[in-house]
């Protein structure tokens, strides 16, 4: 893990995250990647990720929305973290997401980038991992989690 | 019980993994052995083919066309989205069970060297559906998509006409479209309120296999489109059937438009489009653009040929009339097969109808024999080397027997365009054979349909059945013959190009999927 720095920075976990639907959400964590400057831009990666998000709502069931994108405006494959306790509407069948992981990676983002990725969406299905965000007291200890759950494998 | 499976979703970094990490979870907590494949961007690491081999079950959670799928042909298969597999990993992993359950005892071994490495694309393929590897791999790939998609269309509506003839008579097709059959003039229905009162019950079961056939080509072509580039080929897809339709170029044209469909939508979605635009793309623009593309070159490009090449047959065979009748009939079996319901076909038909207008029953009795050969032997050949076939197409081959003997050619469309090269030609053999022998007996016919429901209006009977099995046994045995010159026993994989691997790959004891 020499060149990948940080998948995930405190300034990325949004704890308190309430918007009024999915884009808005998406918008204030990609806001966190554009100021540390791991997206170039924001409008053109929320398009990126909209395209997406259209193909086919990125919900799934325990509360988790993931919006993503592989996105000419990303430098570095990045994680913001949003939690939400009036839950956001992700297009899950069983309601709002109460767990945002807004996922960017670079265009041509090379295998090993793209690993990490794979690592962290493999946690995303276990519950102790879900179980261990949601009771994260602080955004530092989410970047523990993710760290020692991702980055371990 | 050992598993495979394959998850892959549009982005290939989130649901792909997740799916692929739920699989192996739940297959693990039912006590299963699984290797999941996952075709993401980060690379596929393909399954290894022996372990594909010994799978009793194959789990495709997948939103986008599963990369190679020729390597797990045969194998019991559960199909669905990569969200399914994430959220209820367990109810699919039951399904496999249920799958393997199912089928017949997997002969376990099954000759791994059978699939050749270069059907494998691995390496960092990234997200995109579409490799340069193995392009005839993937060509029957498509081509077997869509026709698995436009089975069930030939199935019901073809057995449906069958029925009506059974129970009506050939002149339910006249009650029905309008025309004039033994001398009595029929107006074709336009009110549909007046179906069963004008025409009878079998008229209704006429009409609606007529509606299910008229889906034929536009299915095969959207889903073709499908198989290429996922749900954004299936609007270009399917207009470019339905104008292939229109403009009478048969399945062979719908074919040609599934495939350019699929290329379009490909190209436009290789566009760098300005950010504000790129949104739009799945909704708007792709569906759009790729249809006036698609749409235009079927009409300006196919139509005028397909039209052109009508008249030119049609003046070729009036001259060739009067010459000798055997050739005529070998002439017309030759049309008959070479698109059952396309252009080429509908010429030689129409001259069929013309002389029995004219009162020259031979030519009618040739056609429509030349025309009732082909499904004929094609089922025939599936119970003979059910090997040869896909389970899908045996399948199709049941509903095969009927068809043909009803006059509904189109009963072979699903096995000439999975594999129209060695396909065609050997029905064109067989058919040939029994337009010349019809002609040669003198079997006369003077029902313009119906098949062998209408042999009471044949003269002639028994040589024209005759006429009839000859063709079917070439055909068949062409068919065979044929589709043994792939199947060659492979040894070394370096001599299995990728352009063959789909031939090897059934050969590992078919299993009937679902």
């Amino acid at each position: 893990m020499t060149d990948t720095t940080e998948l995930i920075l405190p300034e990325f976990v949004l704890l308190g995250l309430e918007a009024p639907d999915r884009h808005a959400a998406t918008r204030r964590l990609a806001e966190t990647l554009v100021a540390s400057g791991r997206v170039t831009d924001l409008d053109g990666f929320l398009a990126d990720v909209r395209a997406r998000e259209a193909q086919m709502p990125t919900g799934i069931e325990g509360g988790i929305g993931i919006p993503h994108a592989r996105s000419a405006h990303v430098t570095v494959p990045s994680l913001a973290f949003g939690r939400s306790d009036a839950g956001i509407d992700f297009g899950a069948d069983d309601g709002p997401a109460h767990l945002i992981f807004l996922i960017a990676a670079p265009d041509g983002g090379d295998a090993a980038h793209m690993r990490i990725l794979a690592a962290l969406a493999r946690r995303l299905v276990h519950e102790s991992f879900r179980g261990a965000l949601l009771e994260a007291p602080d955004p530092q200890s989410v970047v523990d989690i993710v760290t020692k759950e991702v980055l371990a494998r | 019980m050992k598993i495979v499976a394959v998850t892959s979703c549009p982005t290939g970094i989130a649901h792909t993994y997740m799916a692929a990490e739920a699989l192996e979870q739940a297959a693990h907590a039912a006590g299963h052995e699984i290797l999941v494949e996952t075709q993401g961007a980060a690379g596929a690491d393909p399954v290894p083919p022996a372990e594909i081999a010994a799978a009793q079950a194959v789990v495709f959670a997948a939103d986008v066309e599963v990369r190679d799928r020729a390597r797990f042909a045969g194998k019991p298969l559960v199909e669905a989205s990569v969200k399914s597999a994430i959220n209820d990993a367990a109810a699919l992993i039951a399904k496999a069970e249920a799958a393997a359950a199912a089928a017949p005892a997997v002969a376990s071994g099954a000759a791994p060297a059978a699939f050749p490495a270069a059907a494998v694309s691995g390496g960092s393929g990234g997200a995109e559906g579409v490799t340069l590897k193995g392009v005839g791999t993937r060509l029957r790939t498509w081509l077997m998509t869509g026709v698995s998609y436009m089975i069930p269309f030939v199935a019901a509506g073809g057995l449906m006409i069958a029925l009506a003839f059974m129970f009506g008579g050939a002149v339910v097709k006249f009650k029905v479209v309008g025309g004039t059959y033994e001398g009595h003039t029929y107006a074709a229905i336009t009110d549909y309120s007046k179906l069963l009162g004008q025409a009878g019950w079998a008229g209704v079961m006429f009409e609606i296999g007529n509606v299910a056939f008229s889906m034929l080509v536009p299915i095969l072509a959207g889903f073709i489109a499908y198989a290429i580039v996922d749900r954004p080929g299936i609007v270009p897809g399917i207009v470019s059937g339905l104008i292939a339709s229109l403009v009478g170029a048969g399945y062979l044209g719908g074919l040609i438009g599934g495939l350019l469909a699929g290329g379009v939508v490909y190209a436009i979605m290789k566009l760098r489009l300005p950010r504000f635009l790129s949104a739009l793309m799945p909704v708007l623009i792709i569906p759009l653009i790729s249809t006036v593309i698609v749409g235009g070159l079927m009409f300006l490009v196919v139509g005028e040929p397909v039209a052109a090449a009508q008249r030119g047959l049609t003046s070729w065979l009036n001259g060739l009339s009067g010459t000798n009748a055997a050739l005529l009939g070998a002439v017309l079996g030759l049309m008959m097969a070479f698109d059952m319901g396309g252009p080429v076909n509908k010429v030689a038909y129409s001259f069929g109808l013309a002389g029995l207008a004219s009162g020259n029953l031979t030519v009618m009795a040739a056609v429509m024999a030349a025309g009732m050969t082909p499904p004929i032997a094609l089922a025939l050949a599936t119970v003979v080397r059910p090997k040869l076939f896909t389970p899908a197409e045996r399948k199709a081959g049941n509903a095969a027997w009927l068809l043909g003997a009803s006059f509904i050619t189109e009963g072979a469309i699903p096995f000439a365009a999975a594999d129209p090269l060695r396909v065609i030609p050997s029905l064109m053999t067989g058919s040939a054979v029994t337009g010349a022998l019809s002609m040669q007996f003198g079997a006369t016919s003077r029902a313009p349909h119906g098949g062998i429901w209408v042999i009471g209006l044949i003269g002639h009977p028994v040589q024209y059945i005759i006429a009839l099995l000859a063709g079917i046994l070439v055909s068949a045995g062409c068919v065979i013959g044929a589709k043994h010159i792939r199947r060659r026993p492979v040894t070394d994989s370096a001599d299995a190009g990728s352009a063959d691997a789909d031939a090897a790959a059934p050969s590992a004891t078919p299993v009937p999927v679902g």
